[in-house]
């Protein structure tokens, strides 16, 4: 196929495929090499193109670091450019550098104290601007103490990429290649992988292999969080707790687990973000399905097969450590049961409904494994409670993003914290000795794009779907819930009709709601087998038809305006399908709707609240001075 | 094939030759435009010059039989970072790497311009000089010694028409082909020092019927034309030495209406008694923001000098500054109420560059409608 013709079928302008044409010419040169180490002037030639190092290595069969020496010794390097906006016609004063493989260096690292803080490169659901967030208050503290902050990330829409940021910014990709290179120019005396997400983390251990100088919780640590058999010897030797769970690399071997574990089972591919083709599974026949998505996300690595803990809360906890130390910054409950993705989950500082005996336990684990990991910086934990039992999630030794959120419900920069206790203080020397209990309620919330989005789903699930996230703040819970409800755009009624529409485990927990709701003044209206359950319990309600139950039914209703508040939960791929129309006009008629029992619960208490007393604002420090 | 750039302080870049195969000195000199390197190659101002043009990709959109900004291509050579080999463009006529091997100008590629415009920003324009055919630079050193270099030297008269000339042609409307041509009401007559078309083509377009005569015709044989006004041109190198212009300007001073452009500029402040000097690295580009110091405006123009007129040099003089650049504070436009003559240090005629002056012009028009 020609350049004219693939012209023909895309209408991609011509000058882009002609480069592209060109670049793949260079890439069968260096197959036809075969395995053969190109010469000098090609491996110029593939850099100028922007071929990685990781791709040439592997054409190379050799390990990137090796390939890395080889490059050097051949004379090519990254050199940098200053992004100066005036084509070098005037000489500018911005630290705004870029690699490329060209001849004069711009860099002019200096002989100050400096450590690199990674960033967490392009922002994408479940990487968000809470990792910006926390690298901007690394770089500051840096500045406070006095030392150089080098501010590595490729995102122009961040604000760690402002000019004034930091000391200096390498506006790179968050690789190894282009990471050891700024190293080696600026010979940094530490360099921060904590901040940037999930992202920069993963380079912790082959940076500290080729000598760089991990600051914070070590490389290894790192490790010993990630790595799930690592993993899972620091909960035995701790005596913690974890859901049952096995990997597999292929569905047979899944099936054996499932059948040991029983079901339901959170099935997920590892080494993803997000939560992407994770799911949870209820039955053998709907596993097979599930298990190949998985796998085929999952790529060379195993999947993680989870024992499914039903109607556990989940539980985020922020922390820092010293190493000697450890602060609790905040202990967040979510709304939503486990298996609703954390990001996505409204949650709330402090928890709503656990016993304080169960909290201390928390701490108690949180304390213990931070002290085994030797955290120096933030750690985040998620937790399951069952039954007042408390199981271990996942351990995250970074920043987490629920950082920024955890500060301002405190009123404690913790990331500015955890950024000079990386530089070497303590947290004694920081003034941070005891946890803040604070005795307001701060609530997060999600913001979903699902009005962009038309025809996607609005249900939640063990996929990350949210892009941002709101706050609200109040004395009492339920005005606090209210408010952040009212800042996604999720305003709440305070009379009219509440429709409910709610699977066959959550029917018990849905009663005591549509009766609150009909105490405070709502008209009650559910389909069929919710209806019914109601009435048993002497609720009044209205009984309306499902979309495939004939006409009018509950869609012409909400399509009618008839319908102030939806409560729909679901179970089960078709009984998803038959309820998506509720879903979807309620997200396109902006009308508020909760998809979990628990959130409805969280719904009611607002409304509660709501109508009994006028919702209040005060500004953050106020709280704080309590 | 291997192509080298020498520089007369000995730095030496090596790349890749394209366009014509030879030798040739001139002043290296850097343009920031992103576009319009066909009108920068034709343009006479850029005479004994070797442009280096600081964006990256050049030649993407090709060259085409429009786009010409004089008679030929005057440029002594082009380097870029790199050439654009498959251009895409409706215009399209010809590769630059073809259209300079046609006119014959040596094309260096592949070199790191930014150190190349660092180092002009830094140690100031100087000599280059630019070959394909020999990579030795001792033996292109030789060649360059030879070099005189600009200043002090007539490079006018090497550019200039032989003999006078009518131009009819107005602005061309690129997208429908079409062109504005009002019935003249004022007659012009142009000093060509080296004129850019587009500056011919805009007088057309506002109603001007235009001559065009050589850099060295004398007041009487312009005034016989019985101008209504007369336009100075731009054109290339050092103004100082165009001692023949200055003093035919100096006659014609209050007998007729005077408007310059850039070379036009300088002659007619020399003409004034003002003086002029060199420029470390010179102004070259489509962004020089200039602040029209009547109506307070800012434009964003066009540029293209190496020299620049002295303001200090006006002191006592009947002389105002009207524009200023606001980079390096320096002179951009003067104008004698009294003799009715102005003349502008940019190029409003754009090409290539924003349109924002344009109603300098207007201006011209005015000025001659009011005597």
């Amino acid at each position: 196929m020609t350049v004219e013709d693939v012209f023909e079928l895309t209408k991609i302008d011509p000058w882009f495929l002609n480069n592209i044409q060109d670049i793949i010419a260079l890439e069968k040169k260096l197959l036809g090499l075969k395995g053969k180490v190109p010469s000098s002037d090609m491996i110029a030639q593939a850099k100028e193109y922007g071929f990685s190092d990781k791709y040439l290595a592997g054409l190379c069969g050799m390990p990137e670091p090796e390939w890395r020496k080889h490059r050097q010794a051949h004379g090519v390097r990254a050199v940098y450019k200053m992004v100066d906006t005036c084509g070098a016609e005037f000489e500018a004063a911005t630290p705004y550098l870029y690699s490329t493989f060209e001849d004069e260096c711009e860099a002019a690292p200096t002989d100050r104290r400096k450590i690199v803080i990674l960033g967490g490169g392009p922002n994408r659901i479940g990487q968000g601007i809470e990792f910006d967030y926390c690298c901007c208050h690394a770089a500051f503290a840096l500045r406070e103490i006095g030392i150089e902050s080098i501010m590595v990330n490729c995102n122009p829409e961040t604000v760690s990429t402002d000019y004034d940021t930091s000391d200096r910014l390498y506006f790179e990709p968050l690789t190894y290649e282009d990471v050891m290179s700024i190293v080696e120019k600026e010979n940094p005396d530490g360099v921060i992988v904590q901040f940037g997400g999930q992202t920069p983390l993963k380079l912790a251990v082959p940076l500290e292999k080729a000598g760089v100088k991990i600051i914070g919780t070590s490389p290894d640590s790192i490790d010993r969080a990630e790595n799930r058999e690592r993993f899972n010897q620091v909960v035995k030797k701790l005596g913690l707790r974890q859901p049952e769970s096995g990997t597999a690399t292929s569905y047979e071997k899944t099936l054996k687990i499932a059948r040991k574990l029983g079901f339901p089972l959170l099935i997920r591919p590892s080494f993803v973000l997000g939560g992407r083709a994770m799911d949870i599974v209820y039955d053998e026949d709907s596993l097979k399905a599930c298990v190949d998505e998985a796998i085929e996300a999952s790529g060379e690595h195993p999947i993680l097969i989870d024992k499914f803990l039903n109607d556990a809360t989940e539980l985020d906890v922020d922390a820092i450590s010293d190493g000697q130390r450890v602060i609790i910054g905040g202990i967040m409950e979510h709304i939503e049961e486990a298996g609703v993705h954390s990001g996505d989950s409204a949650c709330s500082i402090p928890a709503v409904n656990i016993k304080k005996k169960v909290l201390d336990e928390i701490k108690r684990q949180t304390k213990q494994l931070a002290l085994e990991l030797d955290v120096r910086g933030l750690i985040n934990i998620q937790f399951a409670v069952k039954d007042d039992v408390v199981y271990i999630l996942e351990v995250n030794p970074r920043a987490s993003r629920t950082v920024p959120f955890v500060s301002k419900a405190i009123g404690v920069p913790l990331a500015k914290l955890a950024a000079k206790i990386m530089a070497g203080m303590t947290l004694d020397e920081l003034g941070f000795t005891k946890e803040i209990e604070p005795t307001h309620y701060a609530v997060k919330e999600a913001v979903f794009p699902f009005l962009k989005f038309p025809g996607t789903d609005a249900l939640l699930g063990p996929e990350m779907l949210s892009t941002g996230e709101v706050m609200g703040i109040s004395e009492d819970f339920g005005n606090a819930y209210a408010k952040a409800q009212m800042a996604v755009g999720n305003t709440l009624p305070v009379q009219g009709n509440v429709l409910f529409s709610i699977k066959d485990d959550d029917k018990a927990r849905a009663v005591p709601l549509a009766r609150k709701l009909n105490d405070l003044g709502f008209k009650v209206i559910a389909t069929k087998g919710t209806c019914i359950e109601f009435i048993k319990h002497n609720i009044p309600s209205e009984f309306a038809l499902k979309v495939y139950e004939g006409r009018p039914n509950i869609v012409d209703a909400i399509i009618n305006g008839k319908i102030d508040l939806i409560i729909n939960t679901t179970v089960g791929k078709q009984s998803i399908v038959d309820s998506f129309d509720i879903r979807r006009n309620a997200v396109d008629r902006q009308i508020p709707y909760v998809t979990t029992i628990r959130g409805a619960e969280a719904v009611v208490k607002a409304i509660e609240s709501l109508k009994a007393q006028k919702i209040k604002v005060k500004p953050i420090q106020l709280y704080y001075k309590k | 094939m291997k192509a080298v750039l020498l520089l007369e302080d000995g730095t030496v870049f090596e790349g890749q030759a394209f366009g014509a195969q030879g030798s040739k000195c001139g002043e290296v000199v850097f343009n920031t435009s992103m576009t319009g390197y066909q009108e920068i190659l034709t343009d006479p101002s850029y005479h004994e010059q070797i442009i280096t043009m600081t964006y990256p990709l050049i030649g993407n959109y090709g060259t085409n039989p429009e786009d010409w900004e004089s008679r030929k291509v005057f440029v002594s050579g082009f380097i870029v970072k790199e050439n654009c080999d498959y251009p895409s463009n409706w215009r399209n006529g010809a590769t630059l790497d073809a259209y300079l091997k046609k006119n014959s100008v040596v094309g260096l590629e592949g070199i790191d311009t930014r150190k190349l415009v660092r180092h002009i920003r830094n140690e100031g324009a100087m000599r280059g000089i630019i070959s394909s055919d020999e990579t030795n630079p001792k033996k292109l050193m030789a060649q360059l010694e030879a070099y005189p270099g600009l200043v002090g030297r007539d490079i006018v008269k090497k550019v200039t028409v032989r003999k006078p000339y009518a131009w009819t042609e107005g602005v061309i409307e690129v997208l429908s082909d079409t062109q504005t041509v009002p019935e003249p009401k004022h007659k012009v007559v142009a000093l060509d020092f080296g004129m850019k078309r587009n500056i011919l083509r805009l007088l057309v377009s506002h109603g001007c019927e235009v001559t065009a005569v050589p850099a060295k015709t004398s007041p009487e044989e312009i005034l016989a034309l019985k101008p209504d006004g007369v336009f100075l041109s731009n054109g290339p190198g050092d103004p100082a030495p165009v001692t023949y212009a200055a003093e035919t300007v100096k006659e014609l001073l209050g007998q007729v209406p005077i408007f310059g452009i850039c070379l036009g500029h300088q002659i007619l402040s020399l003409a004034l008694g003002g003086s002029t000097y060199k420029l470390k690295f010179g102004h070259r580009g489509a962004n020089h923001p200039v602040k029209n110091l009547k109506t307070g405006k800012i434009e964003i123009t066009s540029q293209n000098h190496g020299f620049c007129v002295d303001l200090d040099s006006f002191e006592g003089k009947d002389v105002e500054l009207t524009h200023l650049n606001l980079n390096d504070n320096t002179c951009e436009g003067i104008r004698s109420r009294k003799l009715k003559a102005f003349a502008v240090q940019y190029h409003p005629e754009a090409s290539p560059g924003p349109h924002d002056s344009r109603y300098l012009f207007d201006d011209f028009i005015e000025l001659m409608a009011s005597k």
